[in-house]
């Protein structure tokens, strides 16, 4: 078993380390490092710009590059927050807590120093995580029938809907409109035309990078537009030597870094939680086991290092459960299994052993990828500081245009960048109300491949519903979601909000709110209600 | 006033998803609904969008339950950019239309000339340089780089 975990292991280096493969990696992590700084651009639309650009790609780049954009993009999140107190993305808005005080005491450099190499260590035990239990997981999943291939489906989509932001009940609707969504175009097996409305540019279904750039990209410029206040840059001012560490500082982030790991892996292994909760958890967990947790907010060296490290160590093993079952858990991973769809790769248990080198070039490309980040950030961490100063009035014009040609590239077609102008009204119109669109794109991504497995269980049952219950597997996937459903429900009954989690919407926007003493009042107050 | 717009929201809300429901519920059995043995392709959108409608109606019921003060916003914003968000929807058109009749490279400026004038701290000046040099990257990586088949400079009316 581990032998052959290693072997696939060696092998994915010699996959990763072809020149071809280590370049698209590098330009991954750098793509995705900088937009991680950058506020206001999130790894959701990076991918969604880059995805036609990879059309051209070998399936093994492509999938290395666009995995190192949201990896790079969580290094980059982290200056971010700690020297601007700006939560541009969310699993980092609960670091800006305790680095950004660090950064008013001039110790900025030293969170980040130990931010880059913590996050090192939870990535690479989130890596270890996946060379280890992947194999098992597919082992189990390649025996699954069309009816346990379904209950897991809906596990994922219920978990992916209801655990992350906003109200559960929101969350669903929105998987099932990216359900919808995803059965626009010709059905798979009679070739029928579904809400095609007539035009012909649908027959093939509504374009996922237009729909991924409609809701991530228009939408959040359009929330983000002279929205943000000037950015604050006095403080950061950070060069090289500052970002070394001294003993005792190294001394007390060793623990919390552990604990860090294995909380975000954990979260990483149920379904739906992603890292934005694991950075929350991690955060409550470090104020638990702290001598001194009235001393938290006001730049303790272990608020930052453990939510930091249990970030990395969740999204890397978030990679689990896209690669070996094929059932992604957040927006990014469902972006991630679309573009293998692109390329023609059938996700699922299969996919390691029919493509071990996309498996295991992508893990290996992780190490690679992570050691590359860390020399980014440790060096050139004064490039990164001058980024953080670009101005929002530049930003986006630019970022409309790569938005126009990312979609017009994917067909050659002027048609789906007017479908992507429909789609962002209708998604600023949802972020409005209250909703949050993320879960579409796992309906989306997921739905024609739930329908179709769905059909095929009836088939075999002979339209027997029971199916589902009386699969012995399948049974327990469908308790699951029963179980997931009842908490919910007993959550809200119990008075406490939906959300527990999560701090208020206000603080997960960039620049909404940019009160110094406001905001990380509000988030601590949400991340001490973390159940435990 | 801020009473009724905090219980508008869900309502909205609730009646968007029971509009979308009811949309595909009515929709779906015009795609033939088959059996559950042998479904159809009207099957799912049918059970969806009525499934759907059922949360939209929950969604806007609990809208009476929700306390005052609760909601913590309104449908629009506090201060709503009708200019910007016009700007920013335009761009995207402004590439469709330049881009067909004059090729990529009126195309890209003007989609970020017109989303550019969007911001308040616009001044032609800045507008026009922003867009000039994204224009000339833009041009030189999608097209000499990355082949993108676009037609860098062409005048023809569709």
């Amino acid at each position: 078993m581990i032998e052959q975990a290693l072997a696939g292991l060696w092998y994915g280096f010699s996959v990763a380390f072809e020149p071809q493969n280590l370049m698209w990696c590098f330009v991954g992590v750098l793509v995705g490092n900088m937009v991680g700084v950058l506020p206001g651009m999130g790894p959701l639309a990076t991918i969604s710009i880059l995805l036609p650009l990879t059309f051209g790609m070998k399936p093994v780049g492509a999938i290395l590059m666009l995995a190192g954009v949201m990896y790079g993009a969580q290094y980059g999140g982290a200056i971010c927050s700690i020297l601007l107190n700006l939560p541009c993305h969310p699993p980092h808005a609960v670091t800006c807590l305790d680095g950004f005080p660090m950064t008013k005491q001039g110790r900025g450099g030293v969170a980040l120093g130990l931010t880059v190499f913590s996050s090192f260590v939870g990535a690479s035990w989130g890596i270890t995580e996946m060379i280890f239990l992947s194999p098992i997981l597919v082992k189990v999943a390649l025996e699954f029938g069309p009816a346990e291939i379904c209950s897991l489906m809906a596990l994922g989509l219920l978990a992916g809907s209801t655990l992350a932001r906003g109200s559960p009940v929101k969350g669903v609707c929105m998987t099932i409109v990216g359900l919808l969504l995803g059965s626009v175009g010709s059905d798979l097996e009679t070739g029928q035309q579904r809400f095609t409305f007539g035009l012909a540019e649908l027959d093939d279904g509504v374009e996922l990078i237009a729909l991924a750039l409609g809701l991530f990209g228009i939408a959040e410029f359009m929330t983000s537009v002279n929205q943000t206040a000037a950015i604050n840059t006095q403080y950061s001012n950070v060069r090289l030597r500052d970002m070394r560490p001294t003993k005792a500082d190294v001394k007390r982030s060793i623990f919390p870094a552990i604990r860090g790991t294995l909380v975000g892996s954990l979260c990483s292994l149920i379904p739906g939680t992603g890292p934005t909760i694991a950075s929350f958890v991690a955060y409550a967990t470090e104020k638990k086991v702290s001598k001194t947790p009235e001393k938290f907010g006001t730049g303790m060296i272990e608020g930052v290092v453990c939510p930091e490290t249990s970030t990395h160590s969740s999204v890397q093993g978030d990679f689990i459960p896209t690669m070996s079952l094929g059932i992604p858990g957040d927006a990014v991973m469902a972006l991630l299994l679309g573009a293998l769809i692109i390329q023609g790769i059938v996700p699922g248990p299969q996919l390691i052993s029919q493509h071990p080198d996309i498996f295991w070039g992508l893990v290996a490309s992780f190490w690679i990828g992570n050691i590359l980040l860390v020399l980014l950030n440790v060096p050139l961490i004064g490039i990164w500081v001058k980024m953080l100063t670009i101005p929002y009035k530049y930003l986006y014009p630019s970022a409309m245009f790569f938005v126009c040609i990312g979609v017009y590239a994917a067909n050659n077609d002027f048609f789906q960048v007017g479908e992507v102008v429909v789609i962002g009204i209708f998604g600023y119109v949802l972020l409005r109300l209250g909703f949050h669109p993320a879960p579409i794109l796992l309906g989306f991504v997921l739905g024609p491949r739930f329908e179709e497995n769905f059909r095929r269980a009836m088939l075999i049952s002979r339209g027997d519903l029971a199916t589902f219950v009386e699969r012995p597997i399948s049974a327990v996937f469908v308790a699951l979601c029963v179980i997931l459903i009842g908490a919910q429900i007993y959550v809200r009954l119990k008075g406490s909000k939906g959300d527990v989690y999560l701090p208020p919407e206000k603080a997960l926007h960039p620049g909404a709110e940019q009160e110094t003493a406001a905001q990380p009042a509000a988030l601590s107050a949400d991340a001490t209600r973390v159940p435990h | 006033m801020k009473h009724s717009l905090l219980y508008k929201r869900d309502f909205y809300a609730g009646g968007l998803m029971m509009l979308l429901g009811l949309f595909a519920a009515l929709n779906g059995p015009r795609y033939t609904l088959g059996t559950l043995m042998h479904m159809g392709p009207g099957f799912m959108p049918t059970a969806l969008g009525v499934l759907l409608t059922v949360l939209g109606i929950v969604i806007a019921g609990s809208a009476f339950t929700t306390k005052e003060g609760e909601g913590e916003e309104g449908i629009l914003p506090e201060h709503p950019q009708w200019f910007a968000w016009g700007c920013i929807l335009a761009s995207p058109l402004a590439f469709i239309l330049f881009g067909k009749v004059g090729g990529m490279i009126p195309g890209t400026f003007m989609c970020v000339f017109v989303a550019a004038i969007g911001d308040r701290d616009a001044t032609w000046r800045s507008v026009v340089a922003l867009s000039a040099v994204v224009t000339f990257f833009g041009v030189a990586l999608f097209h000499y780089l990355l082949k993108i088949p676009m037609p860098v400079l062409k005048w023809d009316f569709l």
